[in-house]
């Protein structure tokens, strides 16, 4: 196989990673275990950025990294990204099927043909299943709320930093369509002073969401044309293509409408978010600091309040 | 390009919330609740109805915000 020099980077870095015990493989690309130090980092990171946002008292709330079939069914994932979804699949079958099944897995063929769909899918974004419990009308003034869950992509990769499964740290504003811009501007710059105060070279860009198909060019080019997503990039493997680490994003009335979410005044509520991409944050924060937290930078270490 | 083919065709596929029918040719039609995946919809029902195929050039806002920038890029398209 030939590696193009960026491809040559993420694995150098990966290994690297898996040599000094931060990133645990477990088998399959872009799945791993993190280490004692790895958390650590990740810890000291989502504290900060919980002094950052205090100010908002936004209401906490955690779900699991799964969420209802149905519910999924009312986002246009399926539109937009069928190639990242997670189906969870399990076996649902009597006796009969079961020694149908085993006698294919001993046969090692493919056995998942005798399972079936369970109602539930893994969560693609951290606010997606904040949405179907926001259904009703919102208090005056909207909500704020803070997240954070793994997410699930199924987009193996030899990159470090695209992991299938990873923790977003999400602050998303439910309110009027002014509200929840002013909320997508204001972290998009706070965004961008956190990410350099930890010495991270971070740059925003106007971005797109992966859409798929001839479909998703439509849905690419009018993303930007709004200016409804930005990315917050930063140089891990590569200069030339910096890796996305946080992002910011206006969704118009989308959930609002998909959701039945109104404002006080009986309008659809608009929603946006900022979301903190853990991993890749503290994989940056290791790629630019090294992986001797001891020896990072006086004052990375005085913000991070690492001991 | 016909405009009235294209407005029938915007009555089936892009689930508007005002009647297509009534629609004029310079009527924004994101102004009258076409969404970006709507627009791929209307895009997929276009290419069917004229066998053309948009070029990514073309997959913007400009090219889907009235039935007469429609026509004239479904034109360019058959000219082609």
């Amino acid at each position: 196989m030939c590696l193009t020099p960026v491809d040559e980077a993420y694995k150098t870095y990966k290994d690297e990673l898996v040599a000094a015990g931060l990133l645990i493989p477990l088998g399959e690309p872009g799945v791993f275990g993190r280490s004692g130090t790895f958390e650590h980092i990740v810890d000291k990171f989502e504290e900060y950025v919980t002094r950052m946002g205090e100010h908002q008292n936004a209401e906490v709330m955690r779900f699991p990294p799964i969420f209802s079939r149905a519910h999924y069914e009312q986002i246009d994932h399926i539109n937009n990204f069928p190639d990242l979804m997670g189906s969870i699949h399990t076996f649902m079958g009597k006796d009969a099927e079961h020694r149908k099944m085993l006698s294919i897995f001993e046969r090692k063929e493919n056995w998942s043909s005798e399972l079936s769909p369970s109602r539930l899918m893994m969560v693609p974004a951290a606010c997606y299943p904040l949405y179907p419990t926001a259904t009703g009308t919102l208090p005056a003034n909207g909500r704020t709320v803070d997240l954070k869950t793994f997410v699930f992509r199924h987009e193996p990769s030899e990159d470090p930093a695209r992991m299938q499964i990873f923790r977003q740290r999400e602050f998303v504003r439910l309110g009027s369509p002014e509200e929840a811009l002013n909320h997508r501007n204001y972290w998009l710059k706070e965004g961008e002073k956190i990410l350099k105060s930890v010495g991270l070279d971070v740059t925003a860009v106007v971005a797109n969401d992966p859409f798929f198909g001839r479909g998703g060019k439509v849905m690419k080019a009018t993303q930007i044309e709004q200016v409804l997503k930005y990315e917050l990039v930063v140089p891990i493997c590569s200069a030339e293509k910096p890796t996305a680490v946080t992002s910011c994003n206006y969704h118009l009335d989308h959930f609002g409408t998909s959701f039945n979410i109104k404002t006080a005044d009986g309008n659809v509520a608009h929603t946006a978010c900022i979301g903190f991409g853990l991993e890749r944050i503290t994989l940056a924060l290791l790629k630019t600091h090294g992986f001797d937290l001891k020896t990072w930078p006086h004052e990375v270490r005085s913000v991070l309040a690492l001991a | 390009m016909s405009a009235q083919q294209i407005r029938e065709l915007i009555a089936q596929h892009a689930r508007l919330s005002v009647n297509a029918n009534e629609l004029g040719e310079d009527a924004d039609l994101y102004s009258a609740g076409l969404t970006s995946l709507t627009t791929v919809n209307l895009m997929l029902a276009l290419e069917d109805h004229f066998n053309v195929e948009f070029t990514d050039k073309m997959l913007g806002r400009k090219t889907f915000g009235s039935i007469r920038l429609l026509s004239e890029a479904i034109q360019e398209l058959v000219a082609a």
